[in-house]
């Protein structure tokens, strides 16, 4: 078995270090050595967004990053979102709008919704649709999820 | 006009509003357990050994290497199945039943598709485990396969089983045949039909395999304890089903094995099938850990669900005044590798949408070298429905009769026999296409150049089937639900909403839960649009069985006799005397003191059927230089019966459409000669984007079920079943061509186009 490797990161503002092999990818490592399961697997090779997170700023499928490359990086995640005020006014807006049925992708388009959000604020509905064409959903056929993001606009100028 | 309307007949409390779902803050944040997400202690990591072979015997099977390898476990093949020690004197009648199961999980003499399990490793890791399955040696001797219908229907065709013999409207054929099975529906005379009829159109259709999709892949964690108890953890519609399905083919007691349903990450149909729980619960069994197995995204694609490719022919006449007089249909349809495709509910679907007085239907279940197909969404329904739709398209247009005219003239109603038999009680396929009819959409002209329109109508049977809901009453007023109805696209909100109106409580005071195989009675699959119908159903029961037992408690509490309590809108009180009078939550704080808490529980099996229909607009441009189809604007409507949450109706609704778009446009199984799948990635076989599409439109029909407390029809499969033929049809309109063959990617429409 190959040796592990010792990796200092900062995931959701908090200081973690943990061990992984150097063939593990992020996603394997939150989900099966951090035990952080909210981002989910749906294909593995970086096509659905469901693995979704933020890495230095910018979006990534952590299926396609290797865990050790988190060393020195700063990570967040679904978990992340929240705060202990309460949810974040794009989950809350997912939640009023309907805007997920089964749910698996939805940690991922919340990432992604939010990290467009936050450097465009009036983002329409053009721009929300091209933003988010890396996520695949299957059961809502998207609409519900542009205007649970359009309300989270307003909900965050509020 | 609005974008999403409800045509609402009747108003309740709860019913009908559009409340917060129970389970949403767990998904919003993360914390929801999806199958994938269990953990367990000494949980080991499996991998499944698949065939890259689309059709072969299997020789010989080494798998010592794999056991050898640090950090295995257990390694498994078909030996390890008990089917493999199990002879025909054995089984008898059931011999081929459990064959097919069993050779279906993991394959033993032969491999029928590419992706065919062959055999699975337990180890460490999953890393660990695919180097062992790796170090897996198998000989195979290739054979040809039969990847289409047509060409497995052949007399001189690669045979994938050399015991199965056609059915033939009932009778066994002499010679084997990849023929599974001849149904055939007929009603009035159809030579007299054709005879009345003013233009006869007789057309040819063939649809590609696609795959439901879901973003979840399968997954399953099982642990055979050392007593027998074999415990699973799942993504699963069905967790019933699964039990059963593993206790038929591990020849378990079924009441020694216990399913729990994980949240679900997507089914459509698609997760009802066991393909990985037998496998897990066997390497379990060898290494005497927890086991959980991953299928990856190609492993989904491969060896799971996908729909029916088929091969279809209409023939359609009509009187110049446009009444259909007659309708003769073949389906042909891919069962996958072994025999089981929806031919029969295609059959059923055809011409459920009209009032056809001559009918006749052959269909054909035609085994193929591709994964068995697995229900997807109204299955068989899609396709039927675009080659019937397509050609009373193409005969709307030859007698110049408006499409949803013609449709009126014919529109099955109340009354209207179905060819298969079963007579239609009040249903709202006419209130739909006066919707569609009145809808701002349809009277809009279309503004441009290489535009269409299509318009299409779809059916499905929603039936009921068996449900179970327990309902408890807490002290402080609210109850508990427990059900066993998967929650895939917010039925625990519709489930919940449907005991708080029987109760008279608010929604905020039923909190629903959803339950292993040991803890509520037996349930049938989340699908089949029968979750809000049946297990509404159950928790209305559920919900009566509570008021008698409170009515019973006040009356004891009162000293009274029974027939003097009446309960209403959450409270008791007593028939002649005015002081004597309890809420719900009153009375829920004395309980305990009074004989002890209350359990309301129901176990229904509803007869009869909801009946849904659906009828779709949509604009399209077709770019005249690459053949690409723009979908400019897209209404969807449909009779919900009652709407219980319309959010998730809508959900539902558009959901559907946008999965009919990517069927209609784009997505198809493409194989190699040798019938390897080529696109086995979300990259190459491609789904609908955000960036595909417009918002989907909705108008919520509301004409009561009568077979229903609240009036529910149930909603999830109609909304797939029109975009196929709308789509092909507003394509047709647009370049002036007939689409009769899908996927209409940009190469099939340019060839279309000529």
């Amino acid at each position: 078995m190959p040796g592990l490797v010792h990796v200092s990161t900062t995931i959701n503002g908090n200081p973690t270090d943990f061990l992984c092999e150097p063939r593990q990818s992020l996603l394997e490592v939150l989900r099966d050595v951090l035990g952080m399961t909210g981002t989910k697997e749906g294909c593995n090779d970086g096509n659905c967004g469901a693995c979704t997170v933020m890495f230095d700023g910018r979006i990534v499928t952590s299926c396609l990053v290797l865990g050790v490359e988190a060393q020195g990086k700063e990570i967040s995640t679904i978990e992340g979102v929240a705060s202990p005020e309460g949810l974040h006014p794009v989950q809350q807006a997912f939640l009023e709008n309907a805007a997920l049925q089964c749910g698996i992708c939805t940690p991922g388009f919340i990432v992604a919704a939010k990290a467009l959000l936050d450097r465009e604020p009036d983002a329409d509905e053009g721009r929300i649709r091209h933003w988010l064409a890396g996520n695949l959903c299957r059961c809502t056929g998207y609409d519900k999820i542009v205007r649970a993001v359009l309300d989270a606009e307003d909900k965050m100028k509020a | 006009m609005t974008s999403n309307i409800v045509l609402s007949e009747v108003e309740y409390n709860v019913v009908g509003k559009r409340h917060i779902r129970p389970d949403g803050v767990d998904k919003v944040t993360g914390r929801a357990q999806y199958g994938a997400d269990v953990q367990l202690t000494g949980l080991l990591q499996g991998r499944v050994l698949r065939s890259p072979h689309a059709h072969a015997r299997v020789i010989s099977i080494d798998t010592s290497a794999a056991e050898a390898h640090p950090g295995v476990f257990a390694v498994v093949t078909a030996a390890d199945l008990p089917f493999a020690s199990l002879t025909r004197d054995d089984l008898g009648g059931d011999y081929q039943r459990l064959k097919f199961a069993s050779n279906h999980v993991m394959a033993s003499d032969k491999v029928l598709f590419k992706g065919h399990p062959v055999a699975a490793v337990a180890a460490e890791s999953q890393h660990v485990a695919e180097e062992a399955i790796n170090l897996i040696k198998v000989d195979y001797e290739v054979i040809p396969p039969s990847m289409t219908v047509r060409q497995a229907m052949e007399p001189d065709a690669s045979l994938l089983h050399d015991d199965l013999f056609t059915s033939e409207l009932g009778q066994l054929s002499d010679k084997p045949s990849n023929v599974a099975s001849h149904m055939a529906f007929e009603a009035g005379d159809i030579d007299e039909g054709i005879k009345q009829a003013d233009v006869v159109l007789e057309r040819e259709f063939e649809t590609a395999s696609v795959h439901q999709g879901y973003i979840e892949p399968h997954n399953s964690t099982a642990f055979w304890n050392t007593d027998g108890q074999l415990n699973i953890w799942t993504s699963t519609q069905g967790p019933f089903v699964v039990r059963t399905n593993v206790a038929d083919i591990l020849r378990h007691p079924v009441s020694r094995v216990k399913v729990t349903p994980m949240e679900i990450g997507g089914g459509f149909g698609g997760k009802i099938t066991a393909y990985l729980e037998p496998i897990a619960a066997l390497l379990s069994k060898k290494s005497a850990r927890p086991v959980k197995l991953l299928m990856s995204r190609t492993e989904v694609f491969e060896a799971s669900g996908p729909a029916p490719g088929t091969w279809m022919k209409v023939k359609l006449g009509a009187t110049s005044e446009g009444k259909i007089t007659a309708a003769d249909i073949f389906l042909a349809f891919e069962a996958g590798a072994y025999p089981g495709s929806p031919v029969m509910q295609g059959a059923a679907c055809a011409l459920a949408c009209y009032d056809v007085p001559n009918a006749r239907i052959n269909g054909y279940d035609v085994v193929v070298n591709k994964p068995k197909t697995a229900a997807y969404r109204a299955p068989g329904s899609p396709q039927a429905a675009f080659a019937v739709e397509s050609v009373i398209d193409e005969i709307c247009e030859q007698l110049g009769v408006d499409p949803v005219e013609f449709r009126l003239r014919n529109a099955s109603r109340e009354g209207v026999r179905r060819v298969e038999g079963p007579v239609f009680r009040r249903i709202g396929l006419v209130e739909c296409l006066e919707a569609a009819r009145n809808h701002d959409h349809y009277k809009m002209p279309l503004n441009g150049p290489n535009q269409g329109r299509g318009i299409a109508a779809g059916f499905w049977f929603n039936r009921g089937f068996q449900s179970a809901v327990n309902i408890s009453v807490n002290p402080d007023g609210t109850v508990n639900l427990i059900e066993g109805s998967v929650d895939i696209g917010g039925s625990r909100a519709s489930i919940a909403q449907q005991a708080a109106e029987t109760l008279g409580i608010a929604y905020e005071d039923v909190k629903p839960t959803v339950v292993d195989t040991d803890s509520i009675g037996y349930t049938m699959v989340t699908g089949g649009s029968r979750t809000t119908f049946a297990t509404g159903w159950a928790a209305i029961e559920a919900a009566e069985d509570v008021k008698m037992q409170m009515v019973e408690r006040a009356a004891k509490i009162w000293d009274t006799p029974v027939e003097d309590v009446e309960y209403a809108d959450g409270a008791l009180s007593h028939k002649s005397d005015p002081e004597l009078r309890m809420t719900f939550r009153e009375l829920a704080r004395q309980l305990l003191g009074t004989g002890g808490g209350i359990t309301g529980a129901s176990n229904v099996d509803p007869t009869g059927e909801g009946n849904g229909f659906g009828v779709h607009l949509v604009d399209v441009e077709v770019d005249p230089d690459t053949g690409k189809v723009t979908i400019l604007r897209y209404t969807a409507v449909q009779d919900a019966g009652k709407a219980i949450h319309p959010s998730y109706v809508e959900g539902q609704m558009q959901g559907g459409v946008v999965q009919g778009i990517g069927w209609a446009l784009n997505e198809e199984y493409f194989f190699n000669d040798q019938g390897q799948m080529m696109n086995s990635s979300f990259l190459d076989y491609r789904m609908p984007t955000a960036l595909d599409l417009p918002m989907i439109d909705t108008v919520i029909v509301e004409v009561a079920n009568p077979g229903h407390p609240y009036g529910v029809r149930g909603v999830g499969e109609v909304p797939i079943v029109p975009p196929l033929p709308a789509i092909g049809c507003a394509i047709s309109h647009a370049i002036g061509n007939r689409i009769n063959r899908l996927p209409a990617n940009p190469g099939a429409v340019l060839e279309a186009m000529g």
